[in-house]
């Protein structure tokens, strides 16, 4: 690369444009084949032959710094006193990009909910739902829940998640403590199949009542048609090449 | 199928749920009468969904007894468009143009919504220009008082008030004139890309903007003449669809719902984005937990918005609208040609003529995209219908893994039941237009 940028710009050739890179002791979810997209050996570049690991953030150590770790002690504090191993309820605490995240299992899930809403040094009185994500390459711990927690009264932000194997796809309703998980847990239940006990009505939300299948699992096609264009076939969205 | 009716306009058939009658307009007397025959007291009427005083198709499933609604529930997924499905099948910047089509009304709140949560997930939060920034305030706030007024006029005419439906959309045109002049389009803009924006204002924007806030100015009090004091208006909306503070907190609801319960929450000042927390505004609230109470939120909140859209138009300044990064930013300055909005001729004739390397890079950013670490983000803005979050989670790929949008209508419809119990059939109407739903949020 020369000195100077063609353009004249030469201010983001120090690298600066690049994310900074992560450590790799991360969770291993998967892993990526190739660069093009071209499985049917059309690839003659060599970069087909790629193979990398796709690995989230992992576990961080304390200090999690600001008021992570005010946060992460009044939670363990709170679950002590009510009898509870916090190592056995909070797999491990994620801090990446400014967010707070607790892998919480899921046999504790309610508890530790109700203990965030009601402890008045936590108090995160507002759920903002539940995201399910599917991550087919995570073996045992396929399905996960994603909630995201707001405390008005201490103005912050945290996440919850909770995962559970395709084989076994159940994780306690959040309903009984906040109420508006209601329809958030039916539509994730909807999309993932993510089975909440408890809840009062898990019902599909979103698709037909008589839908088969769960659509937004990574394994159930987009669907779609090829389309004519101009003399030319375009594939369906999902037969489209890929470079991921 | 259908038995011999007494009138077109009523008629009944018998199923295993009991008799069905299909009300397509006409006397309500005679079908209160067929029902009536009926040795059953309990009727369930099926409002929408295709009713026009839903908001969409929404559907509302009312159990009455006389006019009380003894029960109510929604039924939705009319609208649902599998908008989230579809993103992981695109790039990340291609995603814009889904997310834009989910809460149409609030186009440019979906657009900054998952555009912060990708530039979180990419870390370039703090190299976003300012320009770019300051006019993803300045749309976003005009988008408020595009939503509001949609809100206010479809509300006034739901209730009969024609005149407020004629004068919101009348104002909302104002700023469906000055979207179309940036963007191009009135609505679906997909103007709001990660780093930045499609594209620089067009000349003769800031004029055009500075005209409507004048003009904007003089409309706003025409609202409280024609509404805030009208005694059939208030007669209609106070002490309508209440829900108090604890049912807000419980149920989740967010925006004017929750400010009409007395809780200052507003997103802009609680967790700013944008730098919010440089600018003047008020955030409005009501201690009525009523519909009338949500009308003057929105009422006000359009007046801060018009401060906030003032102060964005002085800090303007010359500068770029995308991140300098060029493995994200779009290589290409849009222009208008003959054939409609597209790449500029200057930028076709450098990468076809003179730079082989541009055009690869031209090509492979366009085809490919950029890769995002993996991770998960969540963002969230204050859209005019309450917390807009985003949850976005990347795998490294160069399309979204998964993208979920915790839509602020999706939410407050869960009141609707608490709202509508135990009340008038005809103030479920005023109840649910207060909520304000959009069922393209809603169902995405």
């Amino acid at each position: 690369m020369t000195e100077k940028h063609p353009n004249g710009e030469g201010e983001h050739l120090d690298g600066t444009g690049v994310p900074s890179p992560r450590d790799t002791s991360g969770e291993v979810i998967g892993v990526r084949r190739g660069m093009f997209g071209a499985d049917d050996g059309g690839d003659t570049s060599g970069y087909g032959g790629l193979v990398r690991t796709i690995t989230l953030p992992g576990a961080s150590s304390r200090p999690y710094g600001g008021w992570f770790d005010e946060v992460a002690d009044e939670l363990e504090g709170a679950l002590e006193e009510q009898g509870l191993v916090p190592e056995n309820a909070i797999e491990k605490t994620v801090v990446d990009r400014g967010e707070l995240t607790f892998h919480i299992a899921r046999e504790h899930l309610v508890r530790v909910a109700r203990t965030l809403r009601d402890d008045p040094a936590l108090r995160f009185e507002l759920c903002t739902g539940v995201s399910g994500v599917h991550f087919l390459g995570d073996k045992g711990r396929e399905l996960h829940a994603v909630y995201h927690l707001r405390s008005i009264t201490h103005n912050r932000l945290i996440r919850l998640e909770v995962s559970a194997p395709d084989a076994d796809p159940h994780v306690p309703s959040l309903v009984a403590v906040y109420p508006t998980n209601d329809w958030h847990e039916r539509e994730t239940y909807d999309f993932f199949g993510l089975v909440f006990d408890g809840h009062p009505a898990l019902t599909r939300i979103m698709m037909p009542d008589d839908w088969q299948g769960f659509p937004q699992r990574k394994d159930y096609p987009l669907g779609g048609i090829p389309v004519e264009y101009k003399g030319a076939q375009i594939p369906a969205p999902d037969q489209r090449r890929s470079y991921s | 199928m259908s038995t011999p009716s007494a009138s077109a306009s009523a008629s009944a058939r018998e199923t295993t749920e009991g008799t069905v009658y299909t009300v397509t307009g006409g006397d309500w007397d005679e079908v209160v009468q067929s029902a009536a025959k009926a040795d059953d007291e309990r009727i369930i009427v099926n409002m929408g969904p295709q009713h026009p005083s839903t908001h969409g198709v929404l559907r509302l499933i009312l159990e009455i007894e006389g006019e009380t609604v003894s029960e109510a529930r929604c039924g939705i997924g009319y609208l649902h468009t599998g908008i989230e499905k579809n993103l992981e099948y695109r790039t990340w910047t291609q995603g814009t143009t889904f997310v834009t089509r989910m809460d149409y009304l609030t186009p440019f709140f979906n657009e900054t919504a998952y555009c912060l949560g990708v530039e979180k997930l990419l870390g370039i939060e703090d190299r976003i220009p300012d320009r770019a920034t300051i006019l993803r305030v300045l749309l976003m706030e005009l988008n408020r008082m595009s939503s509001h007024l949609v809100c206010i006029a479809t509300g006034g005419m739901e209730l009969g008030a024609t005149t407020i439906m004629i004068y919101g959309f009348r104002d909302r045109e104002l700023i469906l004139d000055i979207y179309e002049l940036i963007t191009g389009l009135r609505m679906n803009h997909a103007f709001i890309r990660p780093g930045g924006l499609a594209q620089d204002l067009p000349p003769g924007a800031v004029d055009q903007i500075r005209e409507f806030v004048k003009k904007m100015h003089k409309n706003l009090p025409e609202y409280d003449k024609l509404a805030t004091g009208n005694p059939i208006f208030k007669a209609r909306m106070q002490d309508v669809g209440h829900l108090d503070l604890a049912g807000c907190m419980a149920l989740g609801a967010t925006g004017p719902v929750l400010r009409s319960a007395g809780l200052p929450h507003d997103l802009r000042k609680a967790q700013p984005y944008c730098g919010y927390e440089t600018y003047d505004f008020d955030v409005p609230t009501a201690d009525t937990c009523d519909s009338y109470g949500r009308f003057l939120i929105r009422l006000e909140e359009m007046r801060q918005s018009l401060r906030i859209v003032e102060q964005c138009l002085d800090r303007l300044e010359p500068g770029p609208v995308m991140v300098a990064d060029k493995k994200i930013a779009w290589p290409a300055q849009l222009s208008l040609g003959p054939d409609g909005l597209g790449n500029s001729l200057d930028h076709i004739k450098k990468i076809m003529g003179t730079s082989m390397e541009a055009l690869i890079h031209h090509f492979k950013l366009v085809t490919e995209g950029f890769r995002v670490p993996p991770g998960q983000a969540y963002a969230a803005v204050e859209s005019p219908k309450g917390e807009l979050g985003v949850h976005v989670v990347s795998d490294g790929g160069t399309r979204p893994y998964r993208v979920h949008f915790r839509d602020p209508s999706f939410t407050n419809l869960q009141a609707m039941a608490a709202m509508c119990e135990g009340g008038q059939v005809a103030d479920v109407i005023v109840a649910v237009a207060s909520i304000d739903p959009v069922m393209g949020g809603v169902d995405r």
